[in-house]
């Protein structure tokens, strides 16, 4: 405050000079006898506009020595938590909360035994379930997910030697074979999602509806590794 | 006591204001360089993470980005996997390896891996992968060729200016939705015409070119 007030009467004193002696009264200006040149300059006025322009030019260096993070503002980094962000707040250490054992989510229930586990009265499903119905739409989308998922152990065609069997992983049982090609359809929606041996089950992962496709899918697979020339349309057999 | 500032003081004093408006000029334009570079930004610069993990070498192998990033198609947030899916294959490939230690460890007690964060857009941005992914921009478009990364690093700076590029324009950079995930993908001479096509078929600017308001990505 002191300063301030300092500042202000010299910048008066400067202008008219009215109040004499004034400067003495401000032991800590370095002007304090100094008033002859500097009333001039201060008479153009460039005083004040040259001071704010060292002050720009201190709080830009400042910033420039501090730039990164402290240019940020407030809301570059807001107090609501972000995916994965870190807690402070639980025990954990994370903002995610586990869910509670046994909660079922609006529309998760999953009662359809058929759809959701493959089963109908405790046996394996011989077909899809009714909400599936096999268009070349649904094969297509099995196709993409089954060379997402899949293809890695089991390869594109289905024969279990992927690239992370190749790497060293066990090898699964090819999908020609007689006994996997007299599976039901519900026996490969339950080891898409439970696992079977070494292979996880892929709940996590994939989607039932998804499961379902990619069960039509192998189902083509295994189609196609045994189709004979009658099971090509005539009008598409010069492409072969 | 004898004058401190003569008359070639007037000069100095006039001289100081076109020398501090350069100056001004100058520390804003440094400054916005600093704040610009990649020394700032951190890209190109790979970002240590706690477990040596190659996208390079996974993706090499034939594995989807999706194999992994499991909900980048359906959610804003592109997930990162929790290691049980590492472990689908870690059990037996590479299983006695120090550098998988930190997620045996994980997979056994439940403790996350604290992965360090390499895009971290401002929490007043919203941005959703799964319009992204769905309406044909592809993932090396932003990520750059995470299939050549050993350590993943930020290949773009994320500029709002950068990102309004192909908000104003996105013709130039759509490219067919079974393409998305083929990070080799180089866009076609006829660009622009394909592009047209995408944009309309998949109607990326419907309802007015909503795609250069505001409260698309601040909301």
């Amino acid at each position: 405050m002191m300063r301030r007030a300092c500042i202000r009467s010299f910048r008066l004193e400067g202008r008219a000079s009215a109040r004499p002696g004034h400067a003495e009264a401000c032991p800590s200006s370095p002007f304090g006898d100094l008033h002859g040149p500097l009333q001039q300059v201060a008479k153009t006025g460039w005083v004040k506009l040259a001071r704010s322009g060292v002050a720009i030019f201190v709080v830009l260096c400042a910033l420039l020595t501090t730039t990164g993070c402290d240019l940020r503002q407030k809301m570059w980094d807001q107090p609501s938590y972000r995916t994965y962000q870190e807690s402070e707040f639980f025990e954990d250490g994370s903002s995610a909360r586990p869910l509670v054992e046994g909660t079922v989510a609006r529309g998760f229930l999953r009662e359809d035994d058929h759809y959701y586990r493959g089963k109908v009265d405790g046996e394996f499903a011989k077909e899809l379930p009714e909400q599936i119905e096999v268009t070349r739409e649904l094969l297509m989308r099995g196709k993409e997910r089954y060379n997402i998922y899949c293809s890695v152990c089991h390869d594109p065609a289905g024969y279990g030697n992927g690239m992370v069997v190749q790497r060293g992983f066990a090898e699964p049982e090819s999908f020609h074979i007689d006994r996997l090609r007299g599976m039901p359809d519900g026996y490969y929606y339950s080891v898409i999602t439970d696992g079977f041996g070494r292979m996880p089950g892929y709940a996590y992962q994939i989607r039932p509806s998804d499961r379902w496709a990619i069960v039509a899918y192998i189902r083509t697979l295994q189609l196609s590794q045994y189709a004979t020339l009658d099971d090509v349309p005539e009008t598409v057999r010069d492409d072969l | 006591m004898a004058q401190v500032f003569g008359p070639w003081a007037n000069t100095v004093a006039k001289l100081s204001i076109v020398l501090g408006v350069f100056f001004v000029a100058a520390a804003l334009a440094t400054l916005d360089t600093i704040h610009r570079s990649s020394y700032v930004r951190l890209t190109g610069v790979a970002r240590p993470q706690p477990v040596a993990f190659s996208h390079k070498h996974h993706a090499n192998m034939g594995i989807d980005c999706r194999y992994c990033h499991t909900t980048v198609e359906e959610e804003a947030f592109a997930n990162i996997p929790p290691t049980s899916v590492c472990m689908t294959c870690h059990t037996m490939v590479w299983a006695d390896s120090p550098a998988l230690e930190p997620v045996i460890e994980s997979y056994e007690t439940g403790e996350p891996i604290k992965w360090k964060r390499v895009h971290d857009l401002p929490d007043h941005v919203y941005f959703d992968h799964s319009a992204h992914v769905n309406k044909g921009i592809g993932c090396a478009t932003c990520h750059g060729r995470v299939d050549e990364m050993p350590l993943v690093w930020k290949e773009q700076p994320l500029f709002m200016k950068w990102c309004l590029e192909c908000h104003r324009e996105p013709e130039q950079f759509i490219r067919p939705r079974e393409e998305v995930f083929n990070m080799a993908y180089e866009s076609p001479k006829d660009q622009h015409e394909l592009g047209e096509h995408l944009v309309e078929e998949y109607e990326v600017k419907t309802h007015n070119h909503r795609l250069m308001d505001c409260w698309i990505c601040h909301r």
